[in-house]
């Protein structure tokens, strides 16, 4: 069974009259344990893609299958559901929540699927050890430098044990040698059986990758797996 | 409990917690000051007919005031109807009063002309100046010389409302003495007797009726209206503290003085303007307080709209993590119910603490009263409980209506 299944996917976004295609009717599947990079140059369409298929937007036509689930006719209550139960994120800009301690971050997901707050804090705790910041729990993300907020956030995505992780350019904003370790991160989440689906345009980072998918003109036009 | 509203705890908690100090004081200000607005403003309102009313009890008719039948010219059995009255052993005072119409006239023996008049209209009261002093306190509201004494002979007490310096009011078939001062000759005309007496003192309180009238010792006023029966024409009673007015005046009418005269207590014998302006001023002060209670609103929710626009990405990366939005809300409905209380509880000890006392220390001078703050625990209350759930409607809807925004667009911050 395939994780994903995408068929014939369209988005295009209006603005007035104007009618602007993105993704030109995409065809796609996702084994598990695979790790995906998404590559292409700037406005290919690679992160819109990976927003359809992750459920944080919805295409304009075609048929996305997660798990063997039809998530067209999902309310947007199941889709959040499916959101927190199923999959991770990473996004580029790290999006953690200013209020909230690292640990209280990565807890929140947890919390919210019935854990009680000292058990989704005591995971959380462990989660960030994991990503070698168990000396940072207690910090605010303003008290973290780039390269450890991204690692929360990191920690965030995988604590709640999700079937796919979905990372948004995650190294974008970060120096080599954070973003060297986040990629480190990455390969080792991965070996651990976790499938990942990575936007990236960092040719150095989409090596680390076990499959290179290159996106152009909202359509593929490459799709090359590592042997 | 449900999840999602630990959830909205939580975040609320944190974002309460962590929030800029002085917007938290400054929301929280607001609301005190919605809080008082809502409370104070229709409090002084009624205060203000309550000090008409406090007022009349405490210069007029004490806690219970007998009064002459309809038709009659006194209280029949006078002197009996004291006596029972005493008998009584919740009284604690009572003041017998003589009332007579009569006239006034001032400077007659300066004057050069008929038509140079200076006259005036008044109730002639007779008084026992310890036994009123004892129920009214009458002695206090000297504004001018001295009260009087039991044997002062040709002397009076004139209320300031019959003098011109105090109400310098022209109106037809009203007139009041010019240039009188203590220690004046006046002369008091009651039918075709006349007599001149002596200003030793000038009366004024907040009771109209009372600054109006002329204080003469009992005996005296007697002689003048020839009253030789001792029947008076009202009878003030002060009843010991504590003791329930209404429970007096069925007592006192189940012992047959009902026959003679009209028991009233002090609510009974409020002139009935005064009891529609209460109603008139507690309606008016809940319109004010229903517009106070419109502006909380809208600054809440303007106050919540701009917290839940400004955290729109976030709200956005909550749900992209799989937060539902009814925690979400939830969220914001717990920081609306904490502003809301904080803000009212610091109103409460404001109000109970502070206003209230205070205004009844040092009451608001009205012409007709000393104003009050009435702010009754119960109704006060309410008003909390009403603040609240407009407050919570207020935060709920910004919210809400950020919340259902795309998730996508609110975390790149499109439109």
């Amino acid at each position: 069974m395939s994780l994903i299944r995408v068929k014939s996917l369209i988005k295009t976004f209006t603005d007035g009259e104007k009618e602007t295609r993105v993704l030109k009717g995409i065809d796609f599947k996702v084994e598990q344990g695979e790790f995906i990079a998404i590559m292409g140059r700037s406005g290919a369409g690679k992160s819109t893609f990976m927003y359809q298929i992750s459920l944080l937007d919805e295409p304009t036509e075609g048929e996305i299958w997660l798990f063997d689930a039809d998530t067209h006719n999902m309310s947007v209550d199941e889709t959040t559901d499916f959101r927190l139960n199923e999959l991770g994120y990473v996004f580029q800009d790290y999006a953690l929540l200013p209020d909230l301690t690292a640990e209280e971050n990565v807890a929140l997901p947890l919390m919210m699927k019935g854990d009680s707050k000292r058990g989704a804090l005591a995971e959380a705790r462990v989660a960030l050890m994991r990503v070698g910041l168990g000396h940072r729990t207690e910090n605010l993300p303003s008290q973290l430098s780039g390269g450890e907020q991204q690692r929360v956030s990191i920690a965030r995505a995988l604590a709640h044990k999700p079937r796919i992780l979905f990372a948004d350019e995650p190294t974008a904003n970060l120096d080599n040698e954070s973003s060297r370790s986040i990629m480190e991160l990455f390969k080792e989440v991965h070996r651990g059986g976790q499938t990942i689906i990575m936007v990236t345009h960092e040719e150095e980072y989409s090596k680390l990758a076990d499959r290179i998918v290159k996106l152009d003109d909202g359509r593929i036009i490459s799709d090359e797996k590592d042997k | 409990m449900p999840n999602f509203v630990r959830i909205g705890f939580f975040l609320a908690l944190r974002q309460i917690r962590r929030a800029s100090k002085w917007t938290t004081i400054l929301i929280i200000f607001v609301m005190t000051l919605t809080f008082l607005n809502l409370v104070v403003v229709s409090g002084i309102l009624v205060g203000l007919i309550q000090g008409a009313i406090d007022a009349n009890k405490v210069y007029y008719t004490s806690d219970i005031i007998i009064s002459k039948l309809d038709k009659k010219d006194y209280i029949e059995q006078s002197p009996k109807v004291i006596s029972t009255v005493r008998s009584f052993p919740e009284v604690a005072g009572i003041s017998p009063r003589y009332i007579e119409g009569g006239r006034l006239e001032a400077g007659y023996k300066a004057r050069v002309k008929d038509t140079d008049t200076n006259e005036a209209a008044a109730s002639l009261t007779g008084i026992d100046p310890i036994a009123e002093d004892n129920v009214t306190n009458l002695s206090k509201f000297i504004i001018e010389g001295e009260y009087l004494k039991p044997g002062d002979y040709d002397q009076v007490l004139v209320g300031a409302y019959l003098l011109k310096q105090y109400f310098p009011v022209e109106s037809p078939g009203f007139s009041t003495l010019a240039d009188v001062k203590i220690g004046d000759k006046i002369r008091v005309t009651v039918g075709d007797l006349n007599r001149e007496v002596t200003v030793k003192g000038i009366v004024k309180t907040k009771v109209d009726e009372i600054s109006m009238r002329v204080f003469f010792n009992d005996w005296q006023l007697r002689q003048l209206i020839k009253r030789d029966d001792f029947n008076v024409d009202e009878i003030s009673i002060r009843l010991k503290p504590g003791v329930d007015p209404v429970f007096v005046r069925d007592g006192l009418i189940r012992s047959g003085i009902g026959e003679y005269a009209r028991v009233q207590t002090f609510e009974d014998a409020q002139p009935k303007f005064i009891k529609d302006m209460k109603t008139t001023f507690a309606l008016l002060g809940n319109m004010i307080s229903s517009i106070g209670l419109v502006v909380a609103s809208i600054t809440i929710f303007i106050v919540i709209f701009i917290n839940a626009i400004t955290r729109r990405k976030f709200i956005g990366i909550m749900k992209g993590i799989g937060i539902s939005g009814k925690a979400i809300e939830t969220s914001y409905i717990f920081q609306s119910t904490f502003y809301a209380i904080i803000g009212s509880a610091i109103g409460l000890a404001v109000l109970y603490g502070f206003l209230q006392p205070y205004i009844t220390a040092h009451p608001i001078n009205f012409p007709f009263s000393d104003g009050i703050l009435v702010a009754p625990l119960d109704e006060t209350l309410a008003r909390i409980l009403l603040l609240v759930v407009t407050t919570i409607i207020a935060g709920y809807i910004p919210a809400r209506m950020i919340v259902r925004k795309n998730t996508l667009d609110s975390i790149l911050g499109r439109n």
